[in-house]
């Protein structure tokens, strides 16, 4: 349904993205996934044919995004990054320009509005000014305007930016539901999100794919993945952290928090069976016992840290986890834990 | 599904952008401003009771001027605005040809500039009151000026283009609108004359707005008048579009 190959695009001497390429399937939901400047939103600009890549080849529902934009903006359902609109018109008016702009008849116009404004809840606001509105609700007018034509292809640029954590989970099942016969792209900066909505992951830094695949395969690059953290009150956690240690496929064992042990498991090994056996040989029951699935955030970091060979200055670029944590609202993201009980919130905002 | 045929999202916008107007204060304040402004200027400056001729003459001539700010002023957010909210990218994702997009505004703002012209009557009433003017002439001053509107609103739209600024904008588009207005006359004509070759001075000075619209202004319709309008905003129109297609990132 998309494919993109070799896709470049400059900025000045800037080159903002760097040879993409990636092919997305219907039924797919894949998260954008980089730091601030990564070039998130240039490849969604250059996807929904605004803005003309200096070299590469586009294709959105079999047609060629750069020969023919204006026959592929037809499939395209497009949420530009801040959601913007004609803040002195009215909700439905907008929807009614953008139905009419978009040729539809003026019945189609009308249950379409109705159908949208069902979708994302808008009926209580559609006589008003949009510039009187909430951000929530202004998000959502812009997804509004992006499903109107019941497009094949969604492309939502940080869809749940700045709304609250209600309207965010509200948001998320929206997309669940439509990714089911449709092609949905989704840029964020919110790990948070991708695990929640996204079948797909491709992570960008300074323009450049630096990671694709499920969100679980992303989550096993940490290496907290599988990890084994144990909360012992009462113990001496230096003689414990000893002997764990010596415990077959344990790379290492942190002490992260006061009275908590973290177990770091060897690449792909899997060590609570053996730390199982270890609490019980020791008699020690610990007050709580979780294993992570790993942590995102970690994981961010490391695959957005700048090349040694592209070193560059560009604010948001170095370091790459300057966007994480923003818009998070909920600090125990990258927690996958049996336990939630006293999870580690530190690790959530770099 | 929607097509890309035919002219749905010029007739769209048309129709946001004319709405637009009367959705805010512009439309009131730019309306009152205008009939007030053409009004004193006729009394006053144009000593429309002294000179003792049942004509508009005195109405009509300082168009130009009325223009050279007024119609900057309408024009200046139409792209502008629109880059700096981000609704530009909205707008050129719709599947609309931009073509359709600059005509569509264009158009808005013209039909706007018209009706501004049309609250304009009571001046005709009254010329008529007093006297017994050329009805006919009146008519073809009426369609001159608004023709000539349109070409400061093309000059003022494209040159919205180029900025984020509302007010760089005005600016940009009052200095270009000025020295078109006056391009035949010896204040910016000096500027060429000392190096240019005579052929280049003879461009420029058929270049002017208030040349073109002289005849036009006194009832006189001629073919090149009409016709040079047309094409100053032809010309200005397209060099909108292929600006709009390079300024859009």
């Amino acid at each position: 349904m998309i494919k993109i190959e070799a896709l470049v695009k400059y900025f000045g001497a800037l080159k903002a993205v760097d040879g993409l390429a990636f092919e997305v399937n219907p039924g797919d939901v894949l998260g954008f996934l980089g730091p601030n400047g990564a070039g998130k939103s240039t490849t969604m600009k250059m996807l929904t044919g605004y803005l003309h890549p200096d070299s590469g080849y586009i294709n959105v529902a079999g047609v060629d995004v750069v020969q023919e934009p204006a026959l592929a903006q037809q499939h395209i359902g497009y949420l530009p990054e801040g959601a913007p609109a004609y803040g002195d018109m009215t909700v439905e008016a907008f929807l009614r320009f953008i139905g009419e702009a978009r040729g539809m008849s003026a019945i189609a116009c009308e249950s379409a509005i109705k159908r949208v404004s069902e979708q994302v809840e808008l009926h209580s606001v559609l006589a008003r000014p949009i510039d009187n509105l909430s951000k929530g609700f202004r998000r959502r007018v812009g997804l509004a305007q992006a499903l109107l034509h019941d497009p094949q292809v969604l492309i939502l640029d940080e869809p749940t930016d700045g709304l609250d954590p209600n309207q965010k989970r509200h948001v998320r099942e929206l997309i669940a539901g439509l990714a089911q016969d449709k092609v949905v792209i989704i840029s964020t900066h919110i790990l948070e999100e991708v695990m929640a909505v996204c079948n797909r992951v491709l992570l960008i830094a300074q323009g450049r794919c630096r990671f694709e695949g499920s969100p679980a395969e992303l989550e096993a690059l940490s290496p907290h993945h599988q990890a084994v953290s144990l909360h012992l009150p009462d113990r001496d956690i230096a003689a414990d952290q000893a002997q764990l240690k010596t415990l077959p496929d344990v790379a290492d064992v942190v002490c992260e928090q006061a009275q908590w042990l973290t177990v770091l498991p060897r690449a792909g090994a899997f060590v609570y069976p053996q730390v199982d056996q270890w609490l019980r040989e020791q008699q020690i029951t610990p007050q709580s016992v979780r294993v992570e699935s790993g942590r995102l955030d970690e994981v961010f970091t490391t695959l957005t840290r700048p090349a040694a060979d592209d070193v560059t200055g560009d604010d948001g670029q170095n370091g790459g986890g300057s966007g994480v944590g923003e818009g998070s609202d909920q600090p125990d993201i990258d927690q996958k834990g049996i336990d939630k009980k006293g999870i580690d919130k530190k690790g959530a905002s770099v | 599904m929607t097509s890309t045929r035919g002219f749905h999202g010029l007739r769209a916008l048309y129709k946001r952008e004319l709405s637009g107007y009367f959705n805010t204060p512009l439309a009131l304040v730019f309306m009152i401003i205008f009939v007030a402004l053409s009004g004193a200027l006729t009394f006053y400056l144009g000593n429309f009771y002294d000179r003792r001729q049942a004509d508009l003459l005195p109405f009509f001539q300082f168009h130009p001027w009325l223009y050279l700010f007024l119609l900057p002023a309408l024009a200046m957010r139409l792209w502008a605005e629109e880059r700096r909210s981000g609704t530009l990218e909205l707008l050129m994702t719709l599947g609309i040809p931009s073509y359709q997009l600059v005509l569509g505004k264009f158009l808005a703002a013209w039909t706007f500039a018209g009706l501004a012209l049309v609250l304009t009557f009571p001046l005709w009433v009254t010329v008529n009151y007093l006297g017994d003017p050329d009805n006919a002439a009146i008519v073809t001053s009426y369609l001159g000026s608004w023709l000539m509107a349109g070409a400061y609103l093309a000059i003022s739209q494209c040159l919205s283009v180029l900025t984020r600024s509302q007010v760089i904008a005005f600016i940009l588009a009052v200095a270009v609108c000025f020295v078109l207005t006056l391009s035949g006359f010896p204040m910016v004509l000096d500027a060429f004359q000392s190096w240019a070759p005579g052929a280049l001075v003879d461009a420029v000075a058929s270049l002017s707005l208030m040349t073109h619209f002289e005849g036009l202004s006194r009832g006189v319709i001629t073919f090149s008048d009409v016709w040079f309008f047309a094409v100053t905003m032809a010309v200005w129109l397209l060099a909108n579009r292929c600006l709009l297609d390079m300024k859009k990132a």
